[in-house]
């Protein structure tokens, strides 16, 4: 067993990311209204319930099919290729939106989800947490994170499925509903 | 990365010059002075200390729960992390290459028509995973304030000039052995609203990724013997003094260039990796298409 070198700490993301972190098509994992293409919203919440201006995501998935890409390309997007990994901060109203595909399974069974990284003006280290697809109810039941908290809590990582087929899913920092956040460690 | 800084200064996106003394409006009466703040940092450090000499574990990573950064106390979760193995997607990460960053990018002196003001600094190290090894072909993004402590961002309305020879973004692409090197000027410190006179410590913002989606990090790089760390809420959101020396750059006088700039170095690791390693990727040229 080789030593373990200790991590480095993470620090908040501060309010000045804006002018450094979005870019062109940040949020566009492919181009708006291309076929397949879903919309991805939500709106991240503070602990008293108010909606976060500054807060900025990123998501990685695997595409339709649940392979997983190694595609270079996501800072200089060519409009074709899926590279899985997008960014989006959040506006004024605190509503993030991405442009993407229905994640599929990455193995025959799975429950598929996109994972996602957050970052924001007070908080002090990025969290992690997933958005699981509403459809495969079988698979969700027998998904192992999912499988281990109690229902109200594993709510929180359950996209809803819009009329237009896009998917909604909401960030609460803190307090009622708060989204589960992971520990990898 | 801007191209045109001149558009992206007059946009409306950007303020304008800080009036001068539109600046030292004072804060609210009733403000918390230093004083309150750095008691309540104080009690927490004790409070952690006396743990430590009960064998509590060392702390590695800042507390999300730390109320002396005001702005954390609505924004952290109150129940625990749930420990979760880190499945598929999550033991990969995003690729990014050549194609999506230009070698010119990592130098932040040469953005614009003229020498930016200040301390030309050259800042390199390592990005190693828990293991030691290099993290080869990965991106990483930097940010800062320019010499005067001033941030090229609307909401930054801090008094002190904006350089129009400086935006304060850079990018770069680690070597096969984990290296990445950024060119720049030595940011200052700059106010903050925290508290009445709270100032945060300089420092550059590191985004970085590795070669699972599971060490994302974003942090910050501190300079050696920095006099406002005790003070900044910040900073000691990291309650362990060794966890804390890990964001501080070291000076070193083997990157310093001769009659161009002061070299410091900052390593950076990453938490795990949990994925069986493959030897390919040592060269981190997977997916790279240059």
């Amino acid at each position: 067993m080789s030593t373990k070198l200790v991590p480095t700490p993470g620090q908040t993301v501060g309010p000045f990311y804006g002018y450094a972190l979005p870019f062109e098509k940040d949020n566009e994992l492919l181009a708006p209204g291309s076929p397949g293409s879903i919309r991805l919203q939500g709106t991240v919440y503070d602990g008293a319930g108010h909606t976060i201006p500054d807060a900025i995501l990123e998501i990685w998935q695997p595409d339709a099919e649940g392979n997983i890409v190694q595609r270079t390309g996501s800072l200089v997007r060519d409009g074709y290729t899926f590279t899985g990994w997008g960014r989006g901060a959040v506006g004024n109203s605190g509503v993030f939106t991405f442009t993407t595909v229905n994640p599929g399974p990455t193995k025959p069974g799975a429950a598929p989800f996109i994972s996602v990284a957050l970052f924001a003006r007070g908080l002090t280290n990025r969290l992690f947490t997933r958005i699981y697809l509403p459809e495969d109810t079988e698979a969700l039941a027998n998904d192992p994170l999912l499988s281990s908290l109690d229902p109200e809590r594993r709510r929180t990582l359950i996209g809803r499925r819009d009329p237009d087929g896009g998917l909604t899913w909401d960030i609460r920092l803190q307090g009622e509903g708060e989204t589960v956040f992971l520990d990898f460690q | 990365m801007p191209e045109d800084i001149t558009a992206e200064l007059e946009s409306e996106e950007l303020v304008p010059p800080a009036e001068p003394k539109a600046a030292h409006q004072p804060l609210d009466k009733a403000i918390e002075s230093q004083a309150d703040l750095s008691a309540e940092i104080n009690a927490i450090g004790e409070a952690y200390q006396r743990a430590l000499k009960d064998g509590g574990q060392p702390e590695t990573q800042p507390r999300l729960d730390y109320a002396p950064y005001r702005s954390s106390i609505l924004r952290h979760p109150t129940k625990s992390l749930q420990h979760a193995d880190p499945e598929t997607i999550e033991l990969y990460s995003p690729a990014f290459g050549h194609q999506d960053v230009h070698a010119l990018e990592s130098d932040l002196t040469i953005q614009h028509n003229g020498e930016p003001l200040g301390e030309r600094i050259i800042v390199s190290g390592k990005v190693l995973d828990g293991d030691g090894r290099p993290v080869a072909g990965q991106l990483v993004e930097i940010w800062q304030a320019n010499s005067s402590g001033r941030y090229i961002h609307k909401r930054d309305q801090h008094p002190a000039p904006i350089d129009p020879n400086f935006t304060g973004i850079g990018r770069c692409i680690t070597g096969p052995d984990g290296s990445y090197r950024f060119t720049t000027i030595k940011p200052g410190a700059y106010p903050w609203k925290n508290h009445l006179n709270a100032w945060r410590p300089a420092h550059i913002h590191f985004s970085l990724f590795g070669t699972e989606f599971t060490q994302r990090i974003i942090t910050q790089m501190y300079f050696p013997g920095d006099q406002l760390f005790p003070l900044d809420p910040i900073y000691q959101t990291i309650v362990d003094q060794d966890a804390r020396d890990r964001l501080v750059a070291t000076y070193d006088h083997s990157l310093t260039e001769p009659e161009w700039a002061l070299g410091y170095n900052w390593d950076i690791v990453l938490t795990g990796p949990k994925r069986t390693w493959t030897e390919n990727e040592a060269y981190g040229d997977a997916g790279d298409e240059e």
